[in-house]
């Protein structure tokens, strides 16, 4: 890539959620809601010395993309790792829930989640982990009518109960920097040990948890240069590219019959794992 | 805690309500498939138990891991598939005893996240076909693995016993990752009920459809089967007199209000002008 | 986890109102909307103690000079210095006077 390029790209990684949710409407379409001056913040946090953010670290844009309608859920890395507390994880599902009912009425609204999130607040736990598990429920029910976009840019990555939700999206694009795995690497190396995973190591957690290792072992389905312009237009393709006929969710015959090819007795290594699933998904 | 060798309560609940019938074929020795019934129909029970000798070495102690959440995800499946042409669909009980998801380089390696997104979107599916899902929590019901197995459920229950714990992260892990002592942590959660691990305290959240004693929950008298399974026919008839086939019956309790409120106010300001 | 509050003489109300920034470590979000005419009302909620004095030495320069609108100003502080403090209320006028051009 040359100068001009270079300088004509605008970075994705680098704004925060409510520019992300802007970007990827249709110029002006974007309208807030349950925004920071409605100041919805967490219950539970001040309780323990900790600062809330107006919007709960969650922005709902509603607008269109397209032309058509659709809601821009996008988790705001920077408070708390993005973290999934009471309020902004109740934004999220809400969000899902009200376009799946705009669907059975015959608006085709449509709806893209930017996953920056480290997964459960732990300051909120139980109600964090129910949240997830209610957006689960909504993104099963919604890309039934519409394909759910998932994106995962950095610099957070998606992981925990979040990265299974990214797991049931109809699309899912990543960038280099991204890194979508369901436990974090401190925690598994606390759990498991240093040589099943080192989380200093920067290299190896890329290695096997990045958006390029990811996209060529067919976990995502687009792998995008970090810039708004390629990204928005991801976005309105796949969109355009309407329900897939099988989630990669329900694939559940296809990923057994891999899985039965590998030897657990042996680590793997990330060639291997592209290998599998290049042949197998 | 049930010691080694020992079936887990998962197992032993399973066994039990089903009044020790064969397990389906071909599944591997972690899950666990029971076709039974419910209330006199057929109905099929699914448990998540330890294997020791797992071939995949992190997978051991009743987790969750790739093969189990794939597993689960085909159970569910089968029976959905199976009843895709009925008007009477068949009831899913999902017995909870799962201690996490799976922690390990060939879990991430081949995305466990994927396979546990296949678990819980074959729940959400059935509930969403009309299958009654029954969630009934006799152990550990812990993060992800709860995701896969059980929170996708129309109706949850729980025993009550200090051996059934329900949350989103271990206390040591959870201590470390908030840069916490475990005194500090259960000091918290003493205050903040989501952040409690006792039973008790996460039935005030609303997220229990019932809560249930019975008087040995390592190994069920037979009043405590029949209660339990009182309580699973009872579920059931709820489910099937219930419209809806979503999630909202746990919304009601008050600790759940912002959540409450959250989605009334979308609701009122969806519409533009 | 401090609660600050602290007042300066002000104009007109201010006619929008802005919201920048995030709650990240060593940042702070601001948001900005009218008050009545005649005072500027700031409310702080910060996780590092014992500051308020710096704060309010910060906040006097920003505001104790030229006459400025009557505004409500919520912070929310995760840690951040002075200049990041600065930066971000400045980035709030920006919002507010590029709404004015609208």
């Amino acid at each position: 890539m040359n100068t001009e390029e270079l300088l004509r790209r605008s970075s994705f990684i680098e704004l925060g959620a409510r520019e992300r949710s802007g970007a990827l409407l249709d110029a002006g379409s974007m309208r807030e809601l349950i925004g920071p001056f409605d100041r919805f913040v967490s219950p539970w946090l001040a309780g323990q010395g900790v600062v809330t953010q107006a919007d709960d670290g969650v922005v709902v844009g509603k607008g269109r993309i397209d032309g058509e309608p659709a809601v821009v859920l996008a988790i705001e890395g920077a408070f708390q790792g993005g973290s999934m507390g009471e309020v902004g994880g109740a934004k999220i599902a809400g969000a899902l829930e009200l376009a799946a009912e705009d669907n059975r009425r015959g608006i085709p609204t449509r709806a893209v989640i930017v996953f920056e999130t480290g997964g459960v607040r732990l300051q909120e736990a139980n109600l964090g982990l129910a949240a997830i598990a209610e957006i689960h429920a909504a993104i099963v029910d919604l890309r039934r009518y519409q394909p759910v976009i998932g994106i995962t840019a950095g610099t957070v990555g998606c992981f925990g109960g979040m990265s299974i939700a990214a797991g049931l999206c109809s699309y899912l694009i990543v960038t280099r920097e991204a890194r979508l795995g369901l436990n974090g690497p401190a925690v598994i190396e606390q759990e498991a040990g240093i040589e099943e995973y080192d989380s200093r190591d920067r290299p190896f957690i890329w290695s096997f948890t990045g958006g390029e290792q990811r996209y060529h072992s067919k976990l995502v389905d687009a792998y995008i240069e970090d810039d708004v312009d390629a990204i928005r237009e991801k976005v309105r393709a796949a969109l355009r590219d309407g329900v897939p006929p099988r989630h990669r969710s329900d694939r559940h015959e296809a990923f057994l019959a891999c899985l039965a090819a590998v030897d657990p007795a042996q680590q793997p290594r990330p060639a291997e794992v592209r290998a599998l699933y290049q042949r197998g998904l | 805690m049930t010691p080694a060798n020992e079936p887990s309560r998962g197992a032993t609940w399973l066994s039990a309500l089903t009044a020790n019938a064969p397990l389906a074929e071909g599944y591997p020795a972690t899950v666990q498939v029971v076709d039974a019934t419910l209330a006199g129909e057929p109905a099929r029970y699914i448990a998540v138990v330890p294997d020791p000798d797992n071939r995949f070495p992190r997978v051991r102690n009743g987790e969750v891991g790739l093969i189990e959440g794939w597993e689960l995800a085909r159970a569910v499946r089968e029976i959905v598939a199976a009843d895709a042409d009925r008007r009477t669909k068949r009831a899913i009980v999902a017995v909870v005893d799962v201690a996490s998801q799976a922690y390990g380089r060939r879990e991430e390696a081949y995305g466990i996240h994927q396979a546990l997104a296949g678990a819980a979107g074959a729940y959400a599916d059935a509930r969403l076909a009309g299958h009654p899902v029954i969630g009934l929590i006799v152990g550990r019901a812990m993060s992800g693995a709860l995701l896969a197995h059980g929170y996708q459920a129309n109706r949850l229950i729980a025993l009550d016993d200090a051996d059934v714990m329900v949350h989103a992260m271990g206390k040591a892990a959870a201590a470390r990752v908030t840069l916490r002592s475990v005194e500090e942590l259960e000091a918290l959660a003493a205050k903040i009920p989501p952040m409690a691990y006792d039973v008790g305290s996460f039935a005030t959240l609303g997220l229990l459809w019932r809560l249930l004693r019975v008087e040995r929950p390592d190994a069920p008298s037979s009043a405590d089967l029949d209660r339990v399974d009182t309580c699973l026919v009872e579920a059931l008839a709820d489910i099937r007199a219930d419209a809806r086939r979503d999630l909202s019956g746990r919304l009601q309790q008050a600790p759940r209000q912002m959540s409450k409120r959250v989605r009334e106010r979308l609701r009122a300001d969806w519409r533009e002008g | 986890m401090e609660r600050i509050r602290l007042e300066f003489p002000a104009g007109q109300p201010a006619r929008h109102r802005a919201a920048v920034g995030v709650v990240g470590s060593g940042d702070l979000e601001v948001l900005l909307e009218p008050n009545t005419a005649g005072s500027t009302a700031v409310s702080i909620t910060t996780s590092v103690n014992g500051m308020r004095r710096v704060w309010e030495a910060v906040l006097t320069r920003i505001l104790g000079a030229a006459p400025l609108p009557a505004m409500k100003i919520e912070i929310n502080d995760f840690g951040a210095t002075p200049g990041v403090v600065r930066m971000r209320i400045e980035q709030a006028f920006e919002e507010l006077n590029a709404a004015d051009g609208k």
